[in-house]
């Protein structure tokens, strides 16, 4: 069977103007990301801030065109769609957004918002569309009296709910959830990654989750990916990165997460991330890691096979033999 | 289980966020000068409205009997002519009432245009940034730099004199601001996740600019609206005054006061009483959008 999504060295390159005397500077916001995920799983994205893994996201939304690489949607070319498949790669992806305060038109009613992608990509009545929209809030957790009230209205959590069966409505096969719960507090949290859940098991969706949150990762993915500086630095199923994670800077993410009971040392990575404009010649990761050699600053590790997962180290079996705390 | 949904009243909890509208009324309320604003506004339309009926005489008919007749309190007035007669007897009570048509026309039609005109060329200019903007942006800029009165009266002088002239040349003089006004709103809007939510939904340019960005732009626009009519209503006035706006015998209060400039010493009433009607008109607007601006801003309430 194919996957649902394939993406294939995806790039996405943006120029940076320095003033009018020099030359525009390349940021590269995602350098070479591939990934496949079927229908039903979740594949987590994690990385610290300006890491790429927003722009990710859009571009597997389709909101901008990644700079090369390719993307399979369904089984179509979502970077050079076919005449007239435009449509339906639309209906196959939804997004949800990271903050649900910016994602609600504060002058739309709750009906009108969810009822608006049908509008625009379907010719049913309205009837029709206020049935779905309620069918919709209901398989949310959102009551039918609330169909006409406004975003300004409900809690965080609940406008999250609103913007999901928004993102749900067109049925898509793949919701892309941009850091869906980062903005909420830890009890809404569970209830929204809860209702998530849910909606994976009964419309049998897959989630491109993007997050830096490792413990919400841990309880909804199934595959994960680590990025840094625009690149995948592990990526395997879920289980073995975090019962042995192989990058340091794995290791370091899951050092930085609060927990009891730690066995092995704490890595910290030195310094700043540096800026995207000016990476490092070798190792994305070999300004800060600790276990830093020349090799690593001058060569860069391709993502390769090792244990169940890739991993981009020249000296990941050195910690084979470690545990994760 | 959606027939039964369906049946179910969409009843309002008690508890929940008042409804935007009574909650700006209630702001609305509490501020004296805006209220006293719209009562005055509304008097003045009702004024407008029912002229015919209100009025005691035409206002352009003239009386051989009356010259300069002064009003009803002072010696030698009538209550005939209750706030008395202009230079060639005809009676300003009725002239002023027959004003207010003019001047919340004036002011409204002035307004409508540059509103519509700025906000479209505004949501161009938020929406297709580049040359386009540009263009939009220095030719605003270029308007404004030109003192707004020596423009109007430039623009009268290219088309002639006469009151749908000088309503156009002020609604070219106002526009900039519309356009600017919107413009800023929009960038701040576009960039918000709803509208990505809604390109993703796949919305076309025109349902963005018009269902979903537009309607989140109206509060500065609707203020700076009321403003204007006040704006619009002075040039209007001004050039009225200086005999490019409406030609006599209309009886536009600009106009009125120009024909009662040699009058000044001799007849109080013929240049006073249109000059107050002017300031109690612009005042009340100004209130009144002010008002507005205080109640729609949620940054500016107590």
């Amino acid at each position: 069977m194919t996957a649902l999504v394939t993406a294939t060295d995806l790039k996405r390159s943006y120029e940076v103007k320095q003033g009018w005397l020099r030359p525009p500077a390349h940021l590269q916001a995602v350098g070479g990301v591939s990934f496949a995920l079927d229908a039903g799983k979740t594949l987590a994205v994690v990385g610290e801030s300006g890491c790429g893994k927003s722009t990710l996201a859009r571009l597997v939304t389709l909101i901008e065109k990644p700079s090369t690489g390719t993307l399979m949607l369904d089984g179509v070319d979502a970077v050079d769609p076919p005449a007239g498949a435009a449509k339906t790669l639309r209906r196959t992806v939804q997004i949800v957004f990271q903050n649900p305060y910016g994602s609600l038109n504060p002058r739309k009613r709750v009906g009108a918002i969810l009822e608006e992608p049908l509008i625009i990509n379907t010719t049913l009545s309205k009837q029709e569309r206020r049935a779905q929209a309620l069918d919709m809030m209901a398989k949310v957790g959102l009551r039918p009296e609330q169909y006409g009230r406004y975003p300004h209205m409900f809690s965080g959590g609940q406008r999250q709910r609103i913007a999901i069966a928004r993102a749900l409505m067109l049925r898509p096969k793949l919701l892309v959830a941009d850091e869906p719960v980062s903005a909420l507090d830890m009890s809404v949290q569970a209830q929204v990654l809860n209702l998530l859940a849910d909606l994976q098991r009964d419309l049998g969706l897959a989630y491109l989750f993007i997050s830096h949150d490792l413990g919400v990762v841990r309880h909804i993915a199934d595959d994960v990916m680590i990025m840094y500086l625009g690149i995948a630095v592990e990526h395997g199923p879920k289980e073995r990165i975090f019962a042995r994670p192989l990058h340091p800077y794995t290791q370091a993410l899951l050092d930085a997460t609060p927990g009891l009971g730690r066995k092995r040392q704490r890595i910290v990575p030195k310094g700043e991330l540096p800026s995207p404009l000016d990476p490092p010649k070798g190792c994305v990761f070999s300004t800060r890691c600790p276990y830093v050699t020349d090799l690593c600053r001058t060569q860069r590790p391709l993502l390769r096979p090792l244990d169940g997962r890739l991993v981009a180290c020249h000296y990941a079996e050195r910690f084979l033999d470690t545990q994760a705390a | 289980m959606s027939a039964e949904v369906l049946k179910t009243p969409i009843v309002s909890q008690p508890g929940a966020p008042p409804h935007p509208l009574s909650q700006f009324w209630s702001d609305f309320k509490a501020n004296f000068g805006a209220v006293a604003g719209l009562v005055v506004i509304v008097v003045l339309i009702l004024l407008a409205l029912f002229a015919d009926v209100v009025a005691p005489h035409s206002p352009i008919v003239t009386n051989n009997a009356v010259f300069l007749k002064p009003p009803f309190w002072q010696q030698g007035g009538s209550t005939a002519y209750p706030l008395g007669t202009d230079a060639i007897g005809r009676d300003i009570l009725s002239r002023l009432i027959y004003g207010a048509r003019l001047s919340l026309l004036i002011g409204i039609a002035v307004v409508t245009l540059s509103v519509v005109t700025g906000t479209v060329l505004g949501l161009i200019a938020g929406f297709f940034r580049g040359v386009i903007e540009i263009v939009i942006m220095r030719l605003m800029d270029i308007t404004l730099t030109l003192p707004s009165l020596l423009l109007a009266i430039v623009i009268v002088a290219i088309l002639g004199p006469g009151l749908m002239n000088a309503m156009l040349a002020v609604a070219i003089v106002l526009l900039p601001h519309y356009v600017r006004i919107a413009r800023a709103a929009v960038i701040s809007e576009v960039s918000k996740d709803y509208v990505v939510a809604a390109k993703v939904a796949g919305a076309g340019r025109l349902r963005l600019m018009f269902k979903e960005v537009l309607p989140n732009c109206t509060a500065p626009l609707i203020v700076q609206a009321t403003l204007g009519i006040s704006t619009a209503i002075l040039d209007a006035a001004a050039l009225g005054f200086l005999g490019l706006g409406a030609q006599p015998p209309l009886p536009e209060w600009g106009t009125m006061l120009a024909d009662a400039r040699e009058f000044v010493l001799r007849a109080w009433w013929v240049v006073t009483l249109p000059g107050l009607a002017i300031l109690v008109t612009v005042l009340a607007f100004n209130l009144l959008g002010d008002g507005l601006r205080d109640a729609l801003d949620p940054k500016l309430k107590r």
